[in-house]
């Protein structure tokens, strides 16, 4: 089951995790690193460990951002924010919910939130 | 018709594993001409060129055929062997079995017919073969090279220590290159100029070593053995016999602001200079873009202060022409721009330096006279964070070098501790992916920096760097092992640059042709047996213009370059390749066709006379290769149209049998 | 017909000695697999290759030939791959116009360095032939066993 997990995210996210040389510059330059459980360099070291139900069951994947800032900065364009978008994409699949509905944003809006993370939110959560 | 023998090398298992060399031999023992066929675990050893002499000799063979690795790599070994026969050593063919056929295929039934079918257009080409005899070139007793930092600085030292010319060409004003602007060295700590100056003027006085500073190579000529290079010798505007290097035009020229590129644009200087104190040539320079007397012609102070009279604002560039038997590449590296880094800040901040800009700010010839300060308030820095892998180690697409620099971890190591040495009261973070220590005592220093010195040094990057309006820098990283990020106020960032060849190399090496990799360092001519010579004869390697190397590298591998230009030099004459161009007279309609496609000029035509058939006599027009300039390229035999012109060694009947024997199966 | 699961073409390849030929053999040392259709000519340079070796090879029942020269710049000799490409350019037009199709010539500039584009290149060039069957345009059949 796992394995079959793993290469579907392998698949869905288009990313190659064995690229990683584990620099850990994603982290580095993570917005919302505080907020994660497992971080963006966990998140490639797990996919290429096949740990995919620990990442599926975490709350870290909605802590995410999408705000690519690991993307860009990757010496090795790895692209972990794409995996980390994958993980999520398996879970909203199996479940066939989402974590939240774009009906719900409005309500958690506040002053201190930036415009690029309700941006995100609606890309995220109206799929 | 030839008497042919075949002989089947296992390459250990390399060949064996997948070809089946039994099934090899036995096939090719039925083709045409083939009186002897065998197979060997090892042709190239010893006893393996003993059984192919051996047959030889016993069956009177006249062509030889082995199916083994690729002829790039044991053509020399296999000629030698079957001259020691008494067979001419180009009576051999080498059908490549093993680069070409087993390394690259899995499936034996497969693998063993290529193999087959490739002894079969060997054995169809050789059966063609003509004994050939190579012609000989002499040799200019003087070497050429390019680049006169630490790598050329060496090599021409050891050139000239064997009693032969050597003329070094360096664009910068003066020699020395990198090294100069070097403060210390690791993994010993002496300084780079106490070790490298004296080098530099050992140089100047030998009396065997001619060195063309501010000079660049305008354009090369011929071949190993006799190469004609055109010199540029940059118009200095000083005349620098009877400039004595006093210094007095540099103090009172009065163009202050210009970058000074010695200290990389961390201080100035004025547009009459002298790099540095320890120059070689010890010569003032006019820098013609912001000299107020060339530009506008207005000025002329520099001629008025100096008492040898050596300023001349009417020089021009110079040619020169010189013949070279070798020519050496020392061209290089660079660091590479890190404009384009703006998580790091580089270009928004000061106090975000490169590691060679730190070396400046820490070297005592350098702006600040070796104390180390911050560039834009000039206060003393008390915390700083060293990034490494700055550009290296990245993938392909990126804007970075797919290779490790090789340098990097050490010199940020000489660096941090360095600076708690001299400041204990400074803070110094080195965020790290891998510490590449591997060199003699290199390891023990890194741990020094560690141990003795408590360098923090982090395993993860910094993922960005912000400077904030107080002066300090906010750096973000992770610290991997202990699974968190950290945020950092620094006073100084300093970046370890991936290196990268000198652009002058690209250039370079189309004038000489010689290969180059995708980085654009230049290639050996074998990764491990011939580490230092170009694929071109009669170039060779110098130092980083061939991959990154430090110091000591650098200096052994520019030892080596040397013994190999001394090694050319030393013989009188040079046996040429003798596979050629040559014309059939009778076919030959004197059309110059020829003449035109030859890239060296090896094509004349002269006034022959003939006996005709009918036993009348006429003079016709044919052409005549020189075989000592002809390099075999055979452009010529294509451009042929009367078919007259063919190479000798790859024939158009050799080439269509090979084709033929390809086509059959 | 010939199937085309089991059509096995024959690929002839003049490399020229100083990149392709040893771009090829750095394909065998890092152990890149391409088809064993493929088999090699060495020659000295591109410009070497007559136009009429590329005939014979077709005329031989060649199913496809391919040049591989020094990139543009980097000729040993200086200018031979200039030679070469122009030469080929011509010949390629004309086998062309006897329907000989394009796919079935081919240049390709692989450096000493590019084993992996040397691969590359020879798999999608015998996956082109192969799709392409047999060449019986040019083939002389006096020629077959």
């Amino acid at each position: 089951m796992s394995k079959f997990d793993k290469e579907q995210i392998l698949r869905t996210s288009g990313v190659n995790v064995l690229k990683c040389m584990r620099c850990g510059k994603c982290s580095a330059t993570c917005p919302s690193y505080d907020e994660m459980e497992y971080h963006p360099h966990q998140f490639v070291y797990m996919v290429e460990k096949g740990e995919i139900d620990k990442l599926m069951q975490s709350p870290s994947i909605y802590k995410c951002l999408s705000c690519y800032a690991c993307v860009e900065r990757c010496p090795r364009g790895v692209e972990p924010a794409k995996v980390v978008e994958a993980v999520r994409l398996q879970v909203i699949r199996q479940q066939g919910m989402n974590h939240l509905t774009p009906d719900d944003i409005p309500a958690l809006l506040d002053e201190d939130l930036p415009q690029q993370a309700i941006v995100t939110a609606m890309r995220k959560y109206s799929k | 018709m030839q008497r042919i023998g075949v002989f089947v090398c296992w390459c250990g298992s390399n060949i064996a594993a997948t070809v089946d060399v039994n099934a090899v031999s036995e096939a090719l023992a039925h083709e045409p001409g083939v009186v002897f066929s065998t197979n060997y675990q090892y042709m190239c050893s010893e006893s393996g060129q003993n059984l192919i002499k051996d047959a030889i000799k016993e069956h009177q063979l006249t062509g030889v055929v082995i199916c083994s690795c690729s002829p790039r790599m044991h053509e020399a070994t296999f000629r030698k062997t079957v001259a020691a026969a008494g067979l001419n050593s180009y009576m051999l063919e080498i059908a490549n079995i093993r680069e070409q056929c087993s390394w690259i295929h899995k499936d034996k039934a497969e693998a063993t017919e290529k193999a087959i079918i490739l002894g079969r257009a060997a054995i169809a080409k050789v059966q063609l073969n003509a004994p050939l005899t190579p012609g000989t070139s002499p040799v200019t007793k003087r070497a050429l090279v390019i680049g006169g930092g630490i790598a050329g600085i060496q090599t021409a030292l050891d050139i000239a220590d064997a009693g032969f010319e050597v003329d070094i060409v360096e664009k910068q004003p003066t020699i020395g290159g990198k090294m100069t602007q070097i403060d210390k060295t690791f993994p010993t700590l002496d300084c780079a100029a106490c070790i490298l100056t004296p080098k530099m003027v050992d140089c100047a006085q030998n009396e065997k070593i001619n060195i063309f500073a501010y000079s660049e190579v305008e354009e090369v000529k011929g071949f190993v053995g006799s190469f004609t290079v055109k010199i540029k010798k940059k118009a200095r505007y000083v005349d620098p016999v009877k400039c004595t290097g006093c210094g007095e035009c540099t103090e009172k020229c009065p163009m202050k602001k210009i970058p000074n590129e010695f200290n990389l644009g961390l201080d100035t200087r004025r547009a009459i200079y002298i790099p540095f104190a320890q120059a070689v040539p010890k010569v003032a320079t006019i820098d013609p873009d912001h000299c107020n007397m060339l530009k506008n012609g207005k000025c002329g102070l520099c001629a008025k202060v100096c008492s040898a009279g050596a300023i001349d604002y009417k020089q021009k560039d110079e040619i020169v022409e010189r013949e070279y038997g070798a020519i050496v590449v020392a061209t290089g590296y660079n660091p590479i721009k890190l404009d384009d880094y703006d998580e790091y800040a580089y270009a928004q901040s000061k106090d975000v330096v490169s590691s060679l800009e730190f070396e400046r700010l820490t070297n005592a010839a350098g702006p600040t006279g070796g104390t180390l300060l911050r560039p834009s308030d000039g206060k003393h820095p008390h915390t700083i964070v060293f990034v490494q892998c700055v550009g290296s180690r990245c993938s392909n697409e990126g804007k970075g070098k797919s290779y490790c620099s090789k340098i990097c971890c050490m010199y940020t190591a000489k660096h941090a501790m360095l600076t708690r040495e001299k400041y204990p009261d400074t803070d110094v973070y080195v965020f790290y992916i891998d510490v590449r220590s591997p060199g003699k005592n290199y390891d023990e220093f890194y741990r020094r920096a560690v141990e003795e010195y408590g360098v923090h040094y982090i395993k993860g990057m910094v993922g960005k760097v912000v400077p904030r309006s107080d002066g300090k820098l906010l750096v973000q990283a992770s610290d991997l092992l202990a699974n968190e990020q950290l945020h950092i106020e620094a006073d100084m960032v300093v970046l370890a640059a991936a290196i990268e060849p000198d652009k002058s190399a690209r250039p370079l090496a189309t004038m000489l042709t010689a290969s180059m990799d995708t980085n654009d360092f230049f290639t050996e001519a074998h990764a491990k047996l011939r580490p230092v010579e170009s694929p071109t004869a009669g170039i060779f390697l110098s130092g980083a213009c061939q991959g990154p190397k430090d110091i000591p590298d650098t200096v052994a591998q520019a030892g080596a370059a040397a013994s190999k230009v001394i090694g050319l030099l030393a013989k009188d004459k040079l046996t040429g390749n003798p596979c050629i161009a040559h014309p059939d007279e009778w076919m030959c309609n004197g059309c110059s066709s020829c003449e035109k496609v030859c890239p060296y000029g090896a094509i004349s035509y002269v006034d022959k006379e003939f006996r005709m058939p009918d036993r009348t006599t006429a003079i016709r027009r044919v052409a005549v290769v020189n075989e000592a300039v002809c390099q075999g390229c055979g452009a010529c035999t294509v451009a042929c149209p009367s078919g007259a012109m063919d190479l000798k060694g790859f024939s158009n009947s050799q080439i269509m049998a090979e084709v033929d024997a390809l086509c059959k199966m | 017909m010939q199937d085309v699961k089991t059509f096995k073409p024959k690929i002839v390849a003049f490399c020229c000695n100083w990149c392709s030929y040893a771009g090829a053999d750095l394909a065998g040392t890092n152990r890149l697999n391409y088809p064993a259709d493929v088999k090699i000519i060495r020659v000295p340079c591109s410009c070497r290759v007559n136009p009429m070796f590329i005939l014979r090879a077709f005329q031989r029942g060649a199913d496809g030939v391919i040049l591989c020269g020094c990139h543009p710049g980097d000729c040993h000799y200086t200018t031979g791959n200039y030679y070469a490409r122009r030469r080929m350019t011509l010949l390629f037009s004309m086998l062309d116009y006897l329907g000989i199709e394009k796919e079935r010539t081919r240049v390709e500039w692989v450096s000493a360095a590019e084993g992996a584009k040397f691969a590359q290149t020879m798999n999608e060039f015998v996956e082109a032939v192969t799709k392409l069957g047999e060449n019986k345009r040019l083939e002389d059949l006096r020629c077959k066993k």
